[in-house]
């Protein structure tokens, strides 16, 4: 047993230096010197300051504001300190009263919309953080939008169209517009 | 499922098969102590270890030598984290001050990572430290995983050697695996893994503005921090505005890149490889998967080149691909079928050029549902556990997928290292079986099958079962068991059975909804872990030492050969039988009686 328990000390001290202090540390020399912008949080700046994370999606409930997936994070959506899906499974009733809630809530941003809603517009992201909507799910939006802010809504639909980032190298993945990114460029658009 | 869908499926198996030789080759290289290259660079850097150490490498072990010095070493790590955890509030490396972890949490977290389960019984952001993450969490997906591919290397050589009385020298099985194999794949994994988004920074939680102001019911909590109740007992809140949003970071790459590999699982985020800091594109997913599954399915090629006959590796790999294959149909397929009750409330769940449509509740846009099938299916068959989407959320036949695969003692590719020697004990059954059909005495590899191997493959086949149905029988009994159970009816079933599948079989991923991190469930999942990974590795080392002293039996007209396809369907035959004869009245219990119910309510 003692013939055992040097090397069991010893080496666990020895591999746990080499893989829990010089691994990370030597992880975070050479990405902090490839890839700053993206080790540090892909930070978008406005102006010189961070107005957030082109990974992490934020709270919208503004009509004139393209809204995101919705999120279960307590105790506000989008809280990026402490991610969480709803973890509501199927059958459970409260999922078909959220799910419902949030049908009603863009209905009643946009009247006279019939349109049926993409299923990612009114479920809860498995993050809570999800910057991404569909291309569907925005499209379905840009009525409303363009009404909000008094503009055309072929604009609107172009920007939208613009911002729609397809598979990576055309087969991963899916189809996504970034929520964050597109309410800027909506912001930055001249009426 | 959509054309681009199946294409990626397909993509993501052909891959990871083609990866298998060359990377399998590789690993043989490393543990024959042929040459690779690397061993020139990092020789000097090894031979130091075994000199500070004590170690001599050239000195073979026995299989209860080796069997007590994987012990101990774990049994150290254990103690490790523990202490990490319990002390993290004044250690360095903790910039958002966070405290130390209850013990029972601790105990929880420590068995966890030791047994290279790693069920996340903590929310990660909130809980641990930099410095807990790294240098307790890190160490042991490295080191946790070493030890079981040590362990299966040490039972190959048993198989392969004859008349031999050790099987090897842990020590360094341990270090070689780290070192060269476990090492370098993470550093590049990493980077790479960086350079899609995920975070490795060392400074506190990031601070934004947020476009748009919100406004939100915020919890009212006395200056102590408890929750302050109106008349109805109910929490009270009061409107506030939502101006900016904290970003939790940390030096994630680095982590997430051996949770991968090491098939360890357990994420830097509370949401694992849901978070967008955790897996930011659909690359990063891609090469997350790829990594969750590479090892265990090389190491098949491994084990052919160290028997000497490389068809023994492609038979069980081609067991392992046949059954993930079905399954992951089965799991994408119901994932697509979307939920029908939602389907009544007007919802667009078709899949279009537009969008993925389909159940997508608890999963994330940028990988759509054939990535989160993909996922739950591969982490479930190895004992990976990390995800990508909520398994909870999933429609119960797509949730019953990664439960039966857990169930079937994660064989299916498995554990780095325990996957491979958990199948080869099957294969052992399956040789036996076929014995009893013919009156032989059964052989694998040329080493005759006999009472003492026997007995111990039934305990490696019958411990897991035995943890996971009483585990789930006293929980859904006990008041602790029942207190934090979240969704209601059969589902609230599934949710318990799930986790002690999980933690009865080293897996880690669960339906999380299960408030799991409570002084009852610590304590329970805690020593299921314990059991399910060390009295498989015991019995495991036993049947090792017992075939390397064996002669090796010329093959003979009544030999049925291992490397055929009627030895792929026997294996596979014998995997499934045990699998669905133990764990079908339970899973009748759960996800099928929840499928029944959700169609009803259509």
């Amino acid at each position: 047993m003692l013939k055992v328990l040097r090397p069991a000390i010893v080496s666990l001290i020895l591999l746990s230096v080499l893989t829990g202090l010089i691994y990370p540390a030597v992880v975070t020399g050479i990405v902090q010197v490839l890839f700053p912008r993206q080790a540090n949080g892909s930070l978008i700046l406005k102006d010189g300051r961070p107005v957030g994370s082109a990974l992490i999606g934020q709270p919208f409930d503004d009509p004139k504001y393209f809204w995101g997936r919705p999120s279960a994070t307590s105790p506000f959506p989008n809280n990026a300190g402490a991610s969480t899906g709803s973890n509501l499974g199927p059958t459970n009733p409260d999922l078909q009263k959220a799910v419902q809630g949030r049908i009603d809530a863009l209905r009643a941003a946009d009247p006279g919309n019939t349109a049926p809603i993409p299923v990612d517009l009114v479920t809860a992201s498995g993050s809570g953080l999800d910057p991404d909507i569909s291309p569907a799910a925005a499209l379905y939006q840009v009525r409303r939008v363009a009404k909000a802010r008094g503009l055309a809504e072929e604009a609107v639909r172009r920007l939208v169209e613009r911002h729609v980032e397809g598979r990576q190298f055309g087969i991963l993945g899916e189809p996504r517009v970034n929520v964050l990114k597109l309410n800027l460029a909506l912001d930055a658009l001249k009426g | 499922m959509t054309a681009n869908g199946i294409l990626q499926l397909v993509l993501y198996v052909v891959v990871l098969l083609a990866l298998a030789k060359p990377l399998g080759a590789y690993m043989a290289r490393v543990y024959e102590g042929r040459p690779f290259g690397l061993d020139r660079v990092l020789g000097p850097l090894e031979r130091l270890i075994y000199r500070l150490s004590g170690v001599r490498p050239d000195q073979e072990m026995s299989w209860k030598t080796y069997a007590i010095a994987m012990l101990l070493f774990n049994f150290a790590g254990l103690l490790v984290v523990y202490g990490l955890q319990r002390l993290q509030h004044v250690l360095p490396l903790n910039p958002q001050g966070l405290g130390a972890v209850s013990p029972d949490s601790s105990f929880n977290t420590a068995a966890s990572f030791a047994t290279n389960t790693n069920w996340q019984g903590y929310g990660g952001e909130t809980t641990m430290s930099y410095l807990t993450q790294m240098l307790a969490l890190t160490v042991q997906n490295f080191v946790s995983a070493a030890a079981g591919m040590a362990t299966l290397v040490a039972f190959i050589r048993g198989l392969a050697r004859r008349s031999a009385q050790t099987i090897g020298n842990f020590w360094v099985d341990l270090t070689r695996t780290t070192l060269y194999i476990l090492g370098p794949l993470a550093l590049i994994l990493a980077v790479v893994l960086v350079s899609q988004g995920v975070v490795q920074i060392f400074g506190a939680y990031a601070k934004v503005n947020v476009v748009q102001q919100t406004s939100y019911d915020e919890p009212v909590t006395t200056p102590d921090g408890k929750p302050v109740l109106d008349e109805k007992g109910r929490p009270q809140t009061k409107k506030s505005a939502l101006t900016e949003q904290v970003l939790a970071v940390g030096p994630a790459a680095s982590q997430i890149a051996i949770k991968q590999l090491g098939t360890n699982g357990g994420g830097f985020f509370n949401v694992n490889s849901a978070h967008p800091f955790e897996n930011a594109t659909p690359l990063s997913n891609f090469l997350e998967l790829l990594a969750i599954l590479v090892i265990s399915a090389a190491l098949c090629y491994t084990f052919g080149v160290m028997v000497k006959d490389t068809r023994q590796g492609w038979a069980v790999l081609a067991a392992m691909t046949i059954v993930f294959v079905a399954l992951l149909g089965v799991a994408a397929v119901s994932e697509q079928a979307g939920n029908p009750i939602l389907a009544k409330l007007g919802i667009d769940q078709q899949a279009s050029g537009l969008h993925s449509g389909g159940n997508m509740e608890g999963k994330e846009v940028r990988f759509g549902i054939a990535n989160s099938a993909l996922w739950a299916t591969a982490t479930t068959s190895a004992s990976n556990g990390s995800v990508n989407s909520m398994h909870d959320s999933f429609t119960p036949l797509g949730g019953l997928v990664p439960m039966w695969l857990m169930q079937l003692g994660e064989v299916i590719y498995g554990g780095v290292g325990s996957g491979l020697y958990g199948m080869l004990v099957f294969a052992i059954i399956a040789v036996f079986i076929a014995g009893l059909m013919v009156g032989r005495t059964p052989e694998y590899l040329g080493k005759k099958i006999e009472a003492y191997e026997m007995k111990m493959s039934a305990l490696v086949i019958l411990i897991p079962p035995a943890v996971v149905l009483i585990g789930t029988a006293i929980a859904v009994v006990a008041v602790g068991g029942k207190a934090t159970i979240f969704n209601p009816g059969a589902h609230g079933f599934s949710e318990v059975l799930y986790a002690f599948s999980s933690a009865g079989n080293n897996n880690g991923s669960a339906f999380a909804g299960l408030g799991a991190n409570t002084p009852f469930y610590n304590t329970a999942l805690g020593f299921a872990m314990l059991f399910a990974r060390y009295w498989l590795a015991i019995p495991t080392l036993a049947i090792a030492g017992s075939l390397a002293q064996k002669k090796i039996v010329p093959a003979s007209a009544g030999t049925l050969p291992t490397h055929t396809p009627l030895f792929v369907v026997l294996l596979i035959g014998t995997v499934i039988l045990v699998g669905a004869l133990t764990f079908f009245p339970a899973l009748a219990l759960g996800p099928i009686v929840e499928h029944l119910q959700m169609l009803a309510m259509k």
